[in-house]
């Protein structure tokens, strides 16, 4: 199968049950939601989709080859790429050397060290257009820690479609950002490459509503349920465990 | 492009004019060179990478008793003596990197202290090669390039030491701005992120160390040639940790910190200890000080800290 494909998946750290029993499956061009309670287990689903943790058990596929065994770092290569909830940038980069390293490393070129950072003109305009899709260019020659939080999160996002990935899962993209601000990132994930693969992790239903065409619902580790946004919004036991709460 | 050049060139101006104006003191001067190439060494490692360490001086001995050794039993040739010594530290930091790579803060600080803490004691066991704490004696460096024959006055010793720490602050000028160099920047600032976009942290790191290594290997070798002589201090704490201050009072990061501070801290240490042997070092403690509260970014970051303040900006030295 095409895409990714995540069978029996489950973690547990010590005694405590963080992902049970999880199938899930991402196609080429998908646009998914994953919901759930804090402490559902979603980040941590998206760190074992990506290598930063290593299952406790089941399988997962990527274009039909089981990737269990690569490392984060491998999986990057094969086009499995996350943002993360928390902004983890560099932070007294500027922009674009943040965006630079991304596109060095996947072209391969991040060991050499006898020519220029910024001597490539194909990789210097890659990056000129990546500020450009996500509106940066005033920023592009600040460090980023001078930038708003917002922009900070429409970094956070860049960086991880410079690596070109094919399956990309963004760890509450608006996550800290004011609400005035979050159509700047709904905007941002409707901008991406139609062919990826995306999977958005999000409390904020107004972006889950916009951007998802499949919402899947996970409860302390378990996945409830999976449907259209019309079914996941008239669920009523999703209404009950989770949109009726802080979160609606 | 224009301002490196002409940093670069008042640094080389600066260290001519030293040659005529301190012709007594070329025997200290040289050894300010040298500590610049150690101190270079310890801020790729640690400035560019972030990669603490307290322990650089196991590589600069590992380069020092290997050209030594290498001088008197195979060839007395001065240049190949530097990349023997530029091996020697780079294969002692691949294999002890390989292992400290792998560890972070307190226990990564500690482990690198105890690799030159174990060098010090083998080259000390080992006395019948090493001369164990009497030091290799009998180091007879040939003459450089076959032309200019080491001089008892230190003319020849202190051209070669700058002609050798010049090609080193080049090279790590552009290693520097490489790819390579970022990449080191970026695992200083965030190594998530950097394990994040596809890059084997660990190896880049193993790779940095080494490459470290090897130059502190350089600058080890170069002291074991110009100063004939190899000691046991060569493995010890107090040059890991002098060669810190050192570029802690420059400013890490940016190699001309390296450089100045290397220069300030000698010539405090030269004159402050020649006044009072006993006292010096709270000069020396007093200077550090004052650069970590007011200029944290070090000396180096002076003229952009001073404007900021002019420019009423933000904080000086952030
Ligand atoms: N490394 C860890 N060791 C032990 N427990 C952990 C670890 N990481 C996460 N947990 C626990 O696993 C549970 C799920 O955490 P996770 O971060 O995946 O939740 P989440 O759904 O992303 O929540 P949020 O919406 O708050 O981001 C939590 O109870 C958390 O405390
Ligand atoms: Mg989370």
């Amino acid at each position: 199968m095409q895409g990714l494909e995540v069978r029996g998946l489950s973690k547990h750290f010590g005694g405590l049950v963080v992902s049970e029993n999880i199938d899930f499956d991402l196609k080429p061009g998908a646009r998914k939601a994953l919901i759930g309670p804090n402490g559902a287990g979603k980040s941590t689903f998206a760190n074992l989709v990506t290598g930063i943790l290593t299952p406790s058990g089941g399988t997962i596929r990527f274009d039909g080859e089981d990737i269990a065994g690569l490392d984060e770092a491998q999986r990057v290569k094969r086009g499995i790429a996350k943002t993360f909830q928390i902004t983890t940038l560099f932070p007294r980069l500027t922009v674009r050397e943040n965006l630079r390293l991304p596109v060095l490393e996947r072209e391969g070129l991040g060991r050499r060290m006898f020519a220029r950072a910024d001597s490539n003109r194909a990789i210097e305009d890659e990056i000129a257009a990546l500020i450009d899709q996500f509106d940066l260019g005033p920023l592009a020659d600040r460090p980023v820690l001078d930038l708003a939080y917002g922009q900070q999160r429409l970094v956070e996002m860049a960086l991880s479609l410079a690596l070109k990935p094919r399956v990309l899962i963004l760890d509450e993209p608006a996550a800290g950002v004011p609400s005035s601000e979050t159509h700047l990132i709904i905007e941002a994930i409707e901008r991406l490459p139609r062919e990826l693969a995306v999977l958005v992790i999000e409390h904020d239903m107004d972006l889950v509503f916009r951007v998802a065409t499949s919402i899947v619902v996970l409860v302390q580790g378990r996945i409830l349920t999976e449907g259209t946004p019309q079914e996941i919004a008239t669920n009523a036991r999703v209404r009950e465990l989770y949109l009726g709460g802080a979160h609606g | 492009m224009t301002r490196p050049f002409v940093s670069a060139l008042v640094i080389l101006i600066a260290a001519v004019a030293a040659f005529f104006l301190f012709p007594y003191n070329l025997a200290f001067l040289t050894r300010i060179l040298i500590m610049i190439v150690l101190v270079l060494s310890l801020d790729l490692v640690l400035g560019f990478a972030g990669i603490a360490t307290l322990g650089q001086a196991a590589m600069y001995g590992a380069g020092a008793y290997a050209a030594g050794l290498f001088a008197i039993h195979v060839w007395a040739d001065p240049v190949a003596g530097l990349l023997i010594g530029a091996l020697a530290g780079a294969a002692l930091a691949a294999l002890s990197g390989a292992v400290l790579m792998r560890t972070q803060g307190l226990t990564l600080i500690m482990l690198t202290i105890a690799v030159a803490q174990i060098c010090a004691e083998i080259a000390n066991r080992a006395r019948p090669v090493t001369g164990g704490a009497d030091g290799l004696r009998g180091i007879r460096p040939g003459k450089v390039l076959g032309i200019w024959e080491f001089d008892f006055i230190g003319i020849t010793g202190y051209w070669y030491a700058l002609a050798i720490a010049g090609l080193v602050f080049a090279a790590l000028f552009v290693i520097g701005r490489s790819p390579f160099g970022l990449s080191l920047r970026g695992i200083h600032e965030s190594p998530a992120r950097m394990e994040a976009i596809g890059v084997s942290v660990y190896r880049r790191r193993l790779a940095a160390y080494t490459l470290g290594g090897g130059i502190a290997g350089i600058a080890g070798a170069l002291s074991a040639q110009i100063t004939q002589l190899v000691s046991l201090e060569a493995f010890s704490f107090t040059l890991s940790a002098e060669a810190l201050i050192m570029l802690i009072l420059g400013g890490t990061g940016r190699l001309y910190g390296a450089v100045l501070g290397t220069v300030i801290f000698m010539a405090v240490h030269h004159t402050a200890a020649a006044n009072d042997p006993f006292n010096w070092l709270f000069v020396i403690g007093a200077l550090v000080l004052a650069v970590v509260f007011f200029l944290p970014s070090g000396i180096a970051a002076l003229p952009t800290s001073l404007k900021r303040l002019a420019k009423g900006g933000r904080h000086a030295g952030s």
